[in-house]
């Protein structure tokens, strides 16, 4: 590419100071709306030649469907785009990729069952005639992994590489496309610590060749790490920008969320009692026969709370299933309140005391379709006063929903609402209403808090405190480090299935936990 | 909280708001199917006119539309209890097959029973014949993750190999002068009757319908086959069985159409033959979706679509118009009634919140 | 050159599944020839009919494959193929043109795909009820339509591919045959590179697998689905034509008989790959002529059981218990841009 020497009049304060003067993509006063949400309201940003622009802001905050806009996925309801200085209308992604810009999405858009190759390839074929040239394509995706030290196998199947690798095909499929913008969305979600760092390497090499990137992200640590420029978003408005010389992380904490955040919680040191949780060397195998829980063992006392530390795919969500009773495991042994509990039975599990609350609450833990009435006795339906003989007691389950929602505070029209036409935090409430409103002795929560916004967090960590000191047993799996962190009384790390090691909160540090998540003893 | 007082609307409000898709796809394909006859250079009117005498012209046309609705009651829901937990029943034909075979077999082979014993338990027999071949795609689904619609297909078709197979061979009618393949005729004593114009079986089906709406609607098996229908992950964190639920759910959707299959030979043909059951079960998947998968509506899209088939032959005959038009007339019922986008089009109607159809998707997914 | 390559064994350059097909055809071929020195008239005679017997199969497939790879699941195959059946028939009835009548047919199963076409990405029926209501429909339009008695003006004949036809067993059997038996033949193998070795094929599998992907690398969703539904539906259109206007040369009330089905499971079978459910076809081809050859001999097999078994196969590969068919993941889902 020529160098585009548009000295832009309009060149901002952060511009002149990152030394950047070329302005390759501009969004002006960009409003989106969605059936009862404003998802974006007059925003405007800035990207400018080889630099790395992070986007920050909670989820929810519009960031995502601001880059959809860009990438033509939506389409605005009012405002321009310019792209080095002419405005640019994207209405599908083959204007964006026209237009030299790529995305590389959270869930990666990747074909499962076709080879590395063929996805690069598709939607830019190298042909001849009518006929893919592999040969060619291969040659030409060979030079870029070499000259961007972004190797993997050509041939090699998608859904058989690790989630890495599936992202360096994501970015290369952008490179072979021949992108100047670059568009990234959460894309250290399901990195190791170390292969984030990897990562950032390859940022910065693209932007030595002058690749401009648009970094989303929720994580604060990450943004001052690779950012030149930070723009704020919060409620579908920009809220704010700085640099990282000119901030730090509650700085940015406080832009994100709009008031002070407290990133401790408060509580009182655990009085743990007797234990109710005890997993004895329990092996799982994953959906693909693959071994990925090795030989763990732990223990959950009453009144204290375990969190499981890891990243994303190191066994955690097996080790759950299995716990909670959704996943057979193939050797090991899982007591609860002394008692052993077979395999695979949830409602055994569900009557000797443990609550449940799942990661994916629309699709684990609530049938939308259902009124609050039927969501709130899912799983005690079958028992008296709800059912007799078989026949259910419809005025037992409308009391029973009733003064749930009441107690838990459900913001809803009736009983007889439907659970989807809630918002995700009264759904979320209901959930934990249903869990936490029996006799439970033992808590399971598995990223509770995922895509809620901080108020919902808030919420949701002081309900596990509240249930610990009531004398509670609580198991708290969380791919956030600060989560865990701040919740826990004790810290079990998970590394490739194993529980590499048990450390008690007071003297964990990040670093330390870190270096164990990344599989460093 | 304030306590929020459910809608005062009137109820003949309400019931039109649950049947007005199905009523307007209906006439949509009254007026569709008038079209094609007018194009043929049938008049619509004449045709509907005799279509509708031989339906209802007498005690005997009415009789004879009883007995159409009667198997259409049990395939309707058979389907309909499938499509409740999330299934797609598509071999309604193949069980209604082998009860209507196998009651027959039961009907002719075994002598000297009292009609209080025989035909109780020929109907069982049926009953049990079409809830073992419903098991079949409930055990492939529940452990393998085979797709129902893709098993049920092909085990329709293996049920009309295997019948026709038996009637033409081991359990053919041997009596001189039979030359078609059939099965011998059932003992007296194994035949249900009428009570005035009205067959027995239409009773029952009638009272089965009442017992599927108790069990969908106040049981906790019907909670769990509804859950299951509509979210099965949810189901399981719930702790339901829900492989259990799913094989459940094809046996009593197979007992049902089974049983559809020995009423019929019992009740109307007398013996088992091929073909005289044919469709039967495709057209259940109508009855179902026009009754939008409600066990008591099923009555009435049975009722409809029985009336159809018990006028067509008058129709033929008088107004010299082919059955077949019936077959155009319900083909687009089911279109229209499946794609009430096209109905809400045409009568400019809005969308409202209610609760969706919930069928299967593709077999791509496990 | 990359460093990253995955460890091979010292056999790994073989390609085992291609010798495996090379071995399993020399020992068909050599079945044949040891039958063919013993019987001669016989041998012919099942071959023929097993490829009368697999080519409406064969194009029922085809259509199966174009629109499931492209994630619209076709169970109204069997209307298809009927409606153009009797489309082509009564083409033939009134002008006495084959050509005409065959591009009639081809013309039917065309609109009927573009209707499901219709039915499943516009409004978004389900698949499966719309596949049933084509079926409905066409048992019901052409029972209505047709009339009883009408004749045609013959059928197409064989045309000799010149020398070709002469060489012995092959010759006869692939090189004298009528036009959409020639036409399925070339069709299979177009289809296997049309699918495997184009863009085209490379963007329809994209769509059927995960339509999103393809959408957000520019790829036109609903043009690639509307598309290889109406290509579909030109094969199914075929199929329906040879059994009118080649196969039977009459026209009777449902005479499809549910080979669209037995096209659906050749098709699963086949693991939703042209040339190997051609071989299906060609496999449940031979069943068929072999029962009709055993019952010649005095062999008794009811001919329902041979009837049954593409069905028990499709059963057997679909629930994994021998060689797992896994279908396109998308395939069902209508496709909803954001």
């Amino acid at each position: 590419m020529d160098t585009l020497d548009l000295t832009n009049d309009k060149t901002t304060e952060a511009t002149k100071m990152t030394g950047k003067e070329t302005l390759i993509l501009e969004a002006r006063n960009i409003y989106k709306t969605f059936p009862g949400t404003i998802a974006n309201a007059d925003v405007s940003l800035e990207l400018h030649r080889g630099e790395v622009l992070a986007l920050l802001g909670e989820n929810g905050a519009g960031k995502s469907t601001l880059m959809n806009v860009i990438y033509g996925l939506y389409t605005q309801d009012s405002g321009e785009i310019f792209l080095n200085g002419e405005p640019y209308s994207i209405n599908n992604p083959h204007d964006a990729i026209a237009a030299g810009i790529g995305m590389v999405h959270q869930h990666f858009m990747l074909v499962p069952v076709f080879t590395v190759l063929e996805n690069v390839m598709l939607g830019a074929e190298t042909c001849r005639g009518p006929f893919l040239n592999k040969k060619a394509a291969e040659a030409k995706l060979r030079q870029l992994e070499k000259s961007f030290g972004l190797e993997v196998d050509p041939h090699a199947i998608i859904e058989e590489l690790p989630v890495g690798l599936q992202q360096r095909v994501e970015i290369l499929k952008a490179l072979y496309r021949d992108v100047e913008i670059l568009i990234m969305d959460e894309p250290t979600a399901v990195l190791t610590p170390q292969e984030t760092e990897e990562l950032f390497k390859i940022m910065r090499r693209l932007t030595e060749r002058g690749v401009s990137i648009v970094f989303i992200t929720h994580k604060l640590k990450e943004v001052l790490e690779i950012a030149d420029r930070i723009i704020i978003m919060r409620r579908g408005h920009v809220v704010g920008s700085a640099t990282p010389a000119e901030t730090d992380e509650h700085g940015l904490a406080s832009m994100m969320v709009g008031r002070e955040v407290i990133l401790e919680v408060d509580k009182l040191p655990a009085e743990p009692g007797d234990t109710v949780l005890e997993v004895k060397q329990l092996n799982v195998h994953d959906a693909n026969q693959l071994h990925s829980v090795k030989d763990c063992s732990l223990s959950v006392r009453a009144g204290e709370v375990l969190g499981v530390a890891g990243v994303q795919g190191n066994g955690q969500s097996e080790l759950v299933e299995a716990i909670t009773g959704l996943r057979r495991y193939n050797s090991g042994e899982i007591w609860i309140d002394g008692k052993r509990m077979p395999q695979e039975k949830p409602r055994v599990l569900v009557e000797n005391g443990m609550a449940h609350i799942p990661e994916d609450r629309q699709k684990h833990g609530l049938i939308l379709q259902y009124p609050l009435t039927s969501n709130f006795v899912l799983c005690n339906y079958y028992r008296e006063p709800y059912s007799r003989h078989g026949v259910l007691n419809a005025e037992a389950i409308l009391k029973n929903a009733d003064a749930l929602i009441e107690r838990f505070d459900v913001r809803t029209p009736s009983a007889e609402t439907s659970a989807g036409d809630l918002s995700g935090g009264n759904q979320q409430k209901v959930i934990v209403g249903r869990e936490l409103s029996r006799d439970v002795s033992l808590v399971i929560a598995n990223q509770p808090t995922r895509g809620l916004d901080v108020g919902s967090i808030e919420y949701i960590h002081q309900t596990l405190i509240d249930m610990r000191d009531a004398g509670v047993g609580v198991l708290l799996v969380s791919s956030e480090l600060d989560e865990i962190m701040s919740v826990s009384d004790r810290i079990a790390v998970m590394y490739r299935g194993e529980i590499v090691d048990v450390l008690d909160a007071r003297d964990a540090n990040r670093e330390h936990i870190g270096l164990l998540m990344a599989g460093h003893a | 909280m304030e306590s929020v007082t459910p809608s005062q609307n009137n109820w003949l409000q309400k019931v039109w708001f649950s049947v007005r898709i199905p009523f307007l796809a209906i006439i949509l394909a009254l007026i569709v199917g008038a079209v094609v006859l007018l194009v043929s250079g049938s008049n619509p009117l004449e045709a509907y006119a005799q279509l509708f005498k031989g339906a209802f012209g007498s005690l005997k046309n009415f009789q004879r539309v009883l007995e159409k609705s009667t198997p259409l009651i049990f395939s309707g829901l058979a389907v309909a209890l499938g499509f409740k937990a999330g299934l797609f029943n598509i071999g309604a034909q193949g069980q209604l097959l082998l009860g209507a075979i196998i009651a027959g077999f039961v009907g002719f082979s075994i002598k000297g029973l009292p009609s209080y014993v025989h035909i109780p338990l020929a109907l069982l027999c049926g009953i049990v014949a079409g809830a073992l071949y419903g098991a079949i795609p409930g055990l492939l689904k529940a452990f393998s993750g085979a797709h129902e619609v893709i098993t049920t297909i092909m085990l329709n078709y293996i049920a009309i190999n295997l019948t026709d197979y038996l009637s033409d061979g081991p359990w053919k009618d041997m009596s001189p002068g039979n030359i078609v393949s059939r099965l011998p005729a059932i003992e007296e004593s194994a035949k249900i009757g009428t009570i005035g114009p009205v067959p027995i079986g239409f009773i029952v089906a009638v009272l089965i319908a009442f017992l599927i709406w108790f069990v969908i609607n106040r049981t906790t098996f019907g909670f769990e086959i509804n859950s299951v229908g509509l979210n099965p992950h949810a189901s399981k964190y719930a702790g339901m069985r829900t492989k259990v639920l799913i094989i459940a759910a094809l046996i009593v959707s197979g007992a049902l159409a089974g049983l559809g299959g020995a009423v019929e030979t019992q009740g109307v043909v007398g013996r088992y033959q091929p073909g005289f059951n044919a469709g039967i079960g495709f057209d259940g998947i109508t009855v179902a979706l026009l009754a939008r998968n409600s066990p008591i509506a099923v009555i009435a899209s049975s009722l409809l679509l029985g009336a159809m088939k018990g006028g067509a032959n008058t129709m033929q005959f008088y107004a010299n118009v082919p059955n077949e038009i019936i077959d155009i007339i319900q083909g687009t019922m089911l279109l229209f009634v499946t794609a009430e986008m096209v109905v809400r089009w045409v009568f400019k109607m809005r969308k409202r919140s209610e609760t969706e159809i919930t069928v299967t998707a593709g077999w791509g997914q496990r | 050159m990359i460093s990253e390559t995955v460890k091979r064994g010292p056999f790994s350059h073989i390609n085992w599944k291609l010798w495996r097909s090379v071995i399993l055809a020399l020992l068909i071929l050599a079945a044949i020839l040891f039958f063919n020195a013993r019987n001669p008239a016989e041998t012919r005679a099942v071959l023929r009919s097993t490829l009368r017997y697999a080519v409406p199969l064969i194009l029922g497939a085809l259509c199966g494959i174009f629109c499931e790879r492209a994630g619209i699941v076709n169970i109204g195959i069997e209307g298809q193929m009927l409606l153009s059946a009797f489309t082509s028939y009564m083409t033939n009835a009134w002008t006495g043109n084959l050509m005409f009548s065959l591009f009639v047919g081809m013309v039917t199963g065309s609109i009927v795909g573009l209707f499901l076409a219709f039915l499943s990405i516009k409004l978004k029926l389900n698949q499966v009820i719309g596949g049933t209501v084509i079926n409905i429909l066409a048992a019901g339009i052409t029972g209505y339509f047709y009339q009883v008695g009408t004749t045609t003006k013959g059928k197409f004949a064989s045309i000799p591919l010149g020398p070709l036809a002469d060489i012995p067993i092959i010759g006869p059997l692939l090189f004298n045959n009528p036009p959409i038996t020639y036409i399925a033949i070339v069709l299979v193998i177009v289809s296997q590179i049309v699918l495997f070795n184009t863009r085209w094929g490379l963007r329809t599998r994209a769509v059927g697998e995960h339509p999103r992907a393809a959408d957000t690398l520019g790829v036109d969703v609903f043009k690639i689905r509307y598309l290889n539904v109406l290509i579909g539906g030109v094969m199914a259109g075929l199929a329906g034509a040879f059994l009118t206007l080649e196969g039977v040369g009459l026209f009777e009330r449902g005479m499809t008989n549910g080979r669209g089905f037995i096209a659906l499971a050749v098709m699963i079978f086949g693991k939703w790959n042209p040339i190997s459910s051609a071989m299906a076809a060609l496999f449940f081809g031979f069943a068929n002529a072999m029962q009709t050859q055993l019952q010649f001999m005095g062999i008794q097999i009811a001919h329902q059981f041979v009837g049954m078994i593409p069905y028990l196969l499709t059963i057997i590969v679909v629930s994994g218990f021998v060689g797992r068919s896994r279908a396109p993941a998308a395939e069902g889902i209508p496709y909803e841009k954001e």
